[in-house]
């Protein structure tokens, strides 16, 4: 694993929310490069939104995030009107982002998915951004996929181009939301498969996911997050092997003994982690899958 | 009929250890294709019935002459060429609404608040007065406030008023058509940094315009018939042609039939190339 550098990105005092309800109640972050960051907790812990307010897909209500030299606060009242487009587009295109559902382009083929941005957001000449895109689809092995259109290919070739996408940016930070979420339990062991390489390369992740083994694997820091609040963090063994707050312990309970269950009764409605269990049970299948 | 029923192949060509499903399978399918092709005649057979009834009962009845129209110019070419300026006038009446749609639309999804009330009241106004009464404005009030309208050519006035009657219309179609992009799209080009007019149009757009295809192809059908209604400032288009040829000779039953007939099949033949257009890119990425 590559030796930890400067902070990079950093968030400060993120609070959210949504109408009366106060979903981030003041979470800080800092990361550093090289740095994987892996966000756990029951769905409706503010996770996600806390993610997203990383890159200001959500606004969030109070705080800061700091990305390099350039710093954003969040702004309640929208007060501040254009000014800070250009610093969040400066963030924007700095950190990548991957989500649950793809959000590939359908109407573009893999590789005009992959050039886009590079081409009219930072400029780059449209052979370079090929080669580019090129260097990335065969890291994720999705060579023979360059000129495919994203609804003829499976939900995990989809989010390895959606990662060979956000890669054609060079981004400092890399941040994915639950992005084995929507897949098949068959198919989430090739995301990870990528996902582990990416940290083990150096890049700096920040990473909503269910997936414990991948956390374990990959993750320098674990957080737990509950109500809004980050209620432990730590390194992956102390935090999912010998966590300290009763909350996680009960979280982690709850969690890997229904992951344990036959998968006829994984799945039940209205529980919170309902949808992890299937995600855990969908990861023995990766764990035989092997490593690169 | 019987020996097909025979499962006579079932393992002479089936692959070695396994039913092959085959012969029951095509069974099915010749079924199908039977009562599919039943059922067509059946169609054809009741629209043959119908219509060649109407035109026995017709000319039986005596009230139909048609030998006028091989006189004149002659008259039956006299309308039928009106068709062309009919389809012409759907074709850029059809374009520019889209461009007012479009402008519309835009307003209607805008943030900012006078955009916003621009475009409502776009759309309030136009489709809550008859077109009828748009056309005859544009027409003939307009040059009341300022005479330069009146040297304008109706076929223009008259090709705007339409325009700009099925642009209200068909902004709310592309208002639904971007809205029902998935919010993702416009996230992951917010997350690689795009801009929101570039996002808008490379993201957002292409799929939208994919989105309303079928519903532009509705509205273009029912274009070509509303064109009609400029027969009453005198654009020489199909129905006016009709008309006037119907009136001039005392035969309007003839003329009008005419005309109604083009309109139909004219109908036929755009609803069959939407058909063909939407099947093709349903087949090309989804």
């Amino acid at each position: 694993m590559v030796a930890l550098g400067e902070v990079i990105l950093q968030a400060q005092g993120i609070e959210k929310y949504f109408g009366a309800t106060h979903v981030l109640r003041g979470i800080d972050l800092a990361v550093r490069q090289h740095e994987t960051v892996v966000l756990i907790g029951r769905s409706g812990s503010g996770k996600t939104t806390f993610l997203r307010c990383l890159n200001f897909l959500e606004e969030p209500t109070f705080g800061r995030v700091t990305l390099g030299d350039v710093t954003v606060e969040a702004d309640p009242f929208r007060i501040s009107g254009r000014s800070r487009k250009g610093p969040i587009r400066h963030m924007r295109t700095h950190v990548g982002m991957l989500f649950q559902e793809f959000n590939l382009f359908p109407h573009m083929t893999v590789l005009e998915n992959c050039i886009e941005a590079p081409m009219h957001v930072k400029g780059v000449s449209r052979d370079e951004a090929v080669a580019t895109a090129e260097m990335f689809l065969e890291k994720v092995h999705l060579t023979d996929k360059r000129d495919e259109h994203p609804a003829r290919m499976s939900g995990g070739q989809k989010q390895r181009a959606a990662i060979a996408r956000a890669l054609c940016m060079e981004p400092q930070v890399l941040l994915f939301d639950e992005p084995t979420s929507a897949l098949d339990p068959e198919l989430i062991g090739e995301v990870i498969v990528v996902m582990e390489q990416l940290a083990h390369e150096g890049s700096t992740m920040i990473v909503v996911s269910h997936e414990m083994a991948f956390a374990r694997e990959a993750a320098d820091r674990v957080l737990y997050l509950e109500d809004g609040a980050v209620v432990e963090e730590g390194p992956p063994e102390q935090v999912l092997d010998a966590p300290q707050e009763e909350s996680t312990k009960l979280f982690l309970r709850r969690f890997l003994s229904e992951a344990e269950r036959p998968a006829q009764t994984g799945l039940r409605d209205g529980e919170p982690w309902s949808r992890a269990s299937v995600e855990a049970m969908g990861h023995h299948g990766h764990g035989e899958a092997g490593r690169p | 009929m019987t020996s097909a029923v025979q499962p006579q192949d079932a393992t002479s060509s089936g692959p070695p250890g396994g039913s092959d499903p085959a012969p029951i399978v095509g069974q099915i399918e010749e079924a199908d294709a039977r009562r599919h092709l039943r059922s067509r005649i059946v169609f054809a057979l009741t629209w043959a019935f119908v219509i060649g009834g109407l035109i026995i009962a017709l000319a039986y009845s005596g009230a139909i002459d048609l030998s006028f129209l091989q006189q004149g110019p002659p008259w039956w070419r006299f309308i039928l060429e009106g068709a062309w300026l009919t389809v012409i006038i759907s074709v850029a009446a059809i374009l520019l609404a889209i461009v007012f749609a479009l402008l519309g639309a835009i307003g209607r999804l805008s943030a900012s608040a006078p955009i916003y009330a621009l475009a409502s009241l776009y759309v309030s106004l136009v489709r809550g007065t008859p077109l009828l009464v748009q056309i005859l404005f544009i027409w003939l009030a307009l040059p009341q406030i300022w005479n330069g309208f009146g040297t304008i050519d109706a076929l223009i006035m008259g090709t705007f008023a339409l325009a700009f009657n099925y642009g209200a219309y068909m902004t709310e179609i592309f208002r639904a058509g971007i809205q029902a992009v998935p919010r993702g799209q416009r996230e992951a080009a917010a997350a690689l940094g795009m801009s929101e007019r570039r996002t808008f149009l490379r993201i957002v757009l292409p799929q939208a315009f994919r989105i309303v295809i079928p519903a532009i192809g509705n509205e273009f059908i029912a274009m070509i018939k509303d064109t009609s209604l400029l027969t009453v400032i005198g654009v020489q288009e199909l129905l006016w042609r009709a008309r006037t040829v119907g009136s001039s000779n005392f035969r309007m039953l003839e003329t009008l039939l005419l005309a109604a007939l083009v309109y139909w099949v004219l109908t036929i033949i755009f609803s069959l190339a939407q058909e063909r257009l939407e099947r093709r890119m349903a087949r090309s990425d989804r």
